[in-house]
């Protein structure tokens, strides 16, 4: 980004204002388009797609009437959801209550900043890229317990209490697997840790080696649970605590959450595939030296494809599984994936001293034993599907 | 030095109190209109309170102003998802007054209907079940099967969820024999179903680890508190009306009882009642198959007086209704309204154990609990 | 067993407190003297050979042409399958009798229910408050001559207003 502003300025654009403004001017530019170009759209499509996903496996159809396939929903709902009128209860404190949504809102949406869509498609390469969007959508808690607070209602306040429980536990896993990430790659930088994997599988950070291999796991789970997602959606557990901590919003501040809860599930897969999966890295093709526009397209359609897949993972995984009951999520994040997520540190701090420079044998046999496993999976899935009892269509007597 | 410093105690500067939540009557997932007053430690109970009256709709009130016949559909309103036990109940007290004798054809005819309905209302029990405990696809796919138990009943007597089907001396109306295929196709496509909702949901680590240890009820308690149907079974008691009092044609019929075993944790906990559910949809499907099949020719109805006066007398009769066992107790003076009707349900006895058992559960063990009672709220309130 | 032998076994423990079998209806029944029922239930519960495991039912019934209110318990056996039916005949005016709580738990909230509908009072229940109806409600709906109260919370429970209201 700075080489492109430096190029405009050189070439007279710009040129009374100092330096630094231009920068921060430009910076703030490219992300008020990423945001209402990008973020916004891709939420509202997120929610039409795991509306439409969830229908399907429920054996009914989701949303499929405004606009082709029902596409434009989410843009219905965002209308309606503006024109409500805007119900404040009288004993809530209103500050925190107009505030919470958007807190929460910053804190999924201050994380586009770093993260890379293409080689130079990123909105700031921060040298402390990762722990800077850890930290952020840390933010998360605070809205969430301020929501809870200020909705002056017990059950908003369990739900509150519980989430931010759950998402603070829940750091710690998820932190810990990235640092296993950031001790293989030697960056903190996105673009840092994407130019140390490759572009082929046996590559990525994925498979370096066995340790990387379940730290991804983990990194998903805890993932899972700080976005407040099933199996680990109990602070807005619709058959307990009637909506948890959104139980006194209505109208757009309602949609904010949902907003921000979807946009996550996209950071979550775009961390993944930054982190594990190779990111941007397309094969080396000599022909597209030339052309650095498609490169950069095939980039980013190469990272979104990536991050997708773990979004409708995200979604797969809400429609098929429980809820988990609140101390046994709290066991399972310090009894399990806690000591499990230090010893892969451990391990992999271990392997880098053994074999500073990787273990090409290692990868490769731990990306053919993923594979198995994939190929596994998908084999019990075709199986699932092949015995699925279609609708029984009686011939109406009426 | 601090070990001298006067720190007072620690339940002297913490002062906590218990918090005290109405799980109201509007509420996602009690089961009907029911209220619960739930006070709770943080996230442990000490207990909760079930407040009930909120459907009551003075069923046994209305009983002594109608007619006999007349009396009948209001008997499915006292338990709308198993209305069809509700309606045998009354009629065969009402005969058993009036010393009527059924014909053999409207008394399989009821089996198939009761059945058919025992299915149907098992379904929404464990979906509903799966859905108050997080997954929401097992409560689809149970509406889907039961929308075509509902086809089936709207084929037989018009109705799909209060049926007015079963009548003082037999049933409403025929069953014609392409209700017959019908029904067969619908049992042949319904069998495997019961596996893949297991498969799908039943056996699942997360689901099995929330209801497994929780609430187990004892035999004494069941005893005592007189919990009937599924849940006393599910104490590993073997007692079924059809089996040990029987009524109208199963003597006739082969079917089995089953009974909670403890196999994924304590005896009578969540757990085995949910699965005594799923496998009473089994046997419920073979007793409709055999009936099919003995389905004997002959009128449906057998002659009842348009005004219906039983002499003077009592009679208790007994049901195996999907919820437990249903008691009518009916007093008759020999006019055409009945003196008294008095309809005993199991939830209302099941809900009254629910703030026994509740103490020292957490919130969600208290949704898993009811959920798997499978209260009612109409049978509780009448 | 029989219900002549029961009554012989009941009549035997409790001599004068037990009359009028009624053997040869579907469920025979036998009235109990208002005071000794509880111990009456407590030794049909007992004993290995009546065994009376479960209250199925604890209801009430009014005879205004008799001047009386009956309190009708059935009780069952799992073990001996056999049933019996005990009716307790009470005052209209001022219905108690003692709780059977501590016999069967069950009959906790259906004495509950037959004090919100009848009026009976049950001496040593634990907790003696209306279970269907709102506790401010007046009245004991399922007696033989109950009129409804006029209006509750200030609406008119009369239904003739309501339609002359419609029609104007």
């Amino acid at each position: 980004m700075q080489p492109f502003i430096d190029q405009l300025i050189q070439e007279g654009y710009f040129s009374a204002l100092p330096r630094d403004l231009a920068y921060a001017g430009f910076i703030v530019l490219v992300a008020f388009a990423v945001l209402s170009f990008f973020v916004a759209p891709l939420a509202g499509i997120t929610s039409w797609l795991e509306r439409r996903v969830w229908g399907r496996m429920q054996s009914r159809v989701g949303p499929n009437r405004v606009g082709p396939q029902g596409i434009l929903q989410w843009l219905a709902d965002g209308i309606k959801n503006l024109l409500k009128e805007d119900i404040i209860p009288t004993a809530a404190d209103k500050w925190l209550f107009a505030l919470a949504p958007y807190i929460v809102f910053v804190g999924f949406l201050a994380a586009f900043v770093v993260i890379p869509f293409g080689g130079k498609l990123i909105v700031a390469d921060l040298n402390i890229g990762i722990l800077y969007l850890l930290a952020v959508t840390s933010l998360v808690v605070v809205g969430i317990l301020m929501a809870g607070w200020s909705s002056n209602n017990k059950w908003s306040l369990l739900g509150g209490m519980r989430s931010a429980a759950q998402i603070i536990s829940y750091e710690i896993p998820a932190g810990l697997a990235v640092l296993t990430i950031v001790l293989v790659a030697g960056t903190m930088s996105m673009q840092g840790i994407i130019q140390a994997q490759g572009w082929a599988p046996w590559d990525w950070l994925l498979f370096y080696n066995p340790f990387t291999f379940i730290a991804f796991f983990l990194y998903f789970t805890a993932a899972l649970a700080e976005g407040n997602r099933t199996p680990f959606d109990i602070p807005e557990a619709e058959s307990e605590l009637v909506a948890g901590y959104v139980t006194e919003y209505s109208g757009m501040r309602f949609l904010f959450f949902f907003f921000a809860e979807w946009g996550n599930l996209y950071v979550i897969g775009a961390v993944a595939a930054t982190l594990f999966l190779g990111g941007w890295q397309i094969p080396p093709i000599p022909a597209l030296a030339d052309y650095p526009v498609v490169k950069g397209i095939l980039q980013f359609i190469v990272f979104f494809l990536k991050a997708y897949l773990w979004v409708f993972v995200a979604m797969w995984v809400r429609g098929t599984l429980p809820r988990v009951r609140v101390d046994q999520l709290m066991s399972l994040c310090w009894k399990y994936m806690v000591p499990l997520s230090f010893l892969c540190l451990l391990g992999t701090a271990a392997w880098m001293v053994l074999w500073p420079q990787g273990n090409r044998v290692a990868s490769v046999a731990m990306f053919l034993l993923g594979s198995a496993i994939a190929v596994l999976f998908f084999k019990r899935v075709n199986y699932q599907i092949r015995h699925a009892r279609p609708v029984l269509y009686l011939k109406p007597y009426i | 030095m601090l070990m001298s410093a006067n720190i007072p105690a620690e339940s002297e500067v913490f002062h906590t109190e218990d918090m005290i939540i109405s799980m109201g009557p509007q509420h996602p997932s009690t089961h009907g209109v029911l209220r619960f007053i739930v006070r709770t430690d943080g996230e442990v109970m000490r207990e909760a309170i079930p407040d009930v009256g909120y459907l009551h709709r003075s069923i046994e009130k209305i009983g002594e102003k109608v007619t006999w016949h007349g009396f009948v559909p209001y008997t499915d309103r006292a338990d709308y998802l198993a209305a069809m036990f509700a309606n045998q109940g009354f009629c065969m007290a009402a005969e058993r007054l009036g010393g009527i004798e059924v014909t053999r054809r409207g008394e399989f005819c009821r089996v198939i209907a009761c059945e058919l309905n025992r299915i149907a209302s098992h379904l929404i029990a464990v979906g509903t079940f799966g859905q108050d405990i997080g997954a929401v696809t097992p409560f689809l796919h149970a509406l889907r099967e039961r929308e075509t138990i509902n086809d089936l009943m709207e084929e037989i007597c018009g109705a799909r969820l209060t049926y007015n089907y079963i009548r003082i001396g037999g049933v409403g109306y025929d069953i014609t024999s392409e209700t017959c295929d019908r029904i067969t196709a619908f049992l042949d496509h319904f069998e495997p179903i019961v596996d893949e909702y297991n498969r799908l949901i039943s056996y699942n680590k997360i689901f099995v680890e929330r209801l497994v240890h929780v609430a187990p009820i004892t035999k004494e308690d069941a005893f005592q508190y007189n919990i009937v149907g599924p849940n006393l079974r599910a104490c590993g008691v073997k007692w079924d009306i059809r089996r040990d009092i029987p009524y109208s044609v199963y003597p006739e019929l082969d079917f089995d009882i089953p009974v909670g075993t403890g196999e994924k944790g304590a005896l009578g906990d969540c757990y085995d009642r949910y699965m005594m559910r799923i496998r009473e949809m089994e046997e419920s499907c073979k007793i409709v198959r055999q009936c099919l099949k003995m389905l004997p020719p002959g009128p449906a109805i057998s002659k009842v007086a348009r005004k219906f006066k039983p002499p003077a007398g009592e009679a208790y009769v007994r049901v195996e209704s999907s919820r437990g066992d249903m008691g009518f107790y009916v007093v008759s003076d020999g006019s055409e309204y009945p003196y008294r009707v008095r309809i005993r349900t199991g939830s209302f006895t099941a809900m009254s154990l629910v703030s026994k058992l509740s103490q020292g559960l957490m919130v969600a063990d208290l949704i898993a609990l009811i959920a798997s009672l499978d209260v009612d709220a109409p049978e509780i309130d009448r | 067993m029989e219900a002549q032998e029961i009554y012989r076994r009941l009549e035997q423990r409790f001599p004068g407190k037990v009359n009028g079998l009624r053997a040869d209806v579907f469920d025979p029944d036998l009235h109990v003297e208002p005071q000794a029922i509880v111990e009456a239930c407590r030794f049909l519960r007992d004993e290995p050979d009546l065994k009376f495991e479960v209250l199925s039912d604890l209801t009430g019934l009014d005879l205004p042409k008799e001047n009386r209110l009956q309190v009708v318990y059935h009780l069952y056996s799992y073990t001996h399958r056999h049933q019996i039916v005990l009716k307790v005949d009470l005052p209209r005016e001022e219905p108690q009798v003692s709780t059977m709580e501590e016999v069967w738990k069950a009959a906790n909230w259906m004495e509950r229910e037959v004090f919100d509908l009848f009026g009976v009072i049950f001496e040593g229940h634990s907790d003696l408050r209306r279970i269907m109806l709102p506790e401010d409600w007046v009245g004991h709906p399922l007696r033989k001559d109950y009129v409804e109260q006029e209006e509750y919370d200030g609406i008119s429970t009369q239904r003739a207003p309501l339609v002359e209201k419609l029609l104007r």
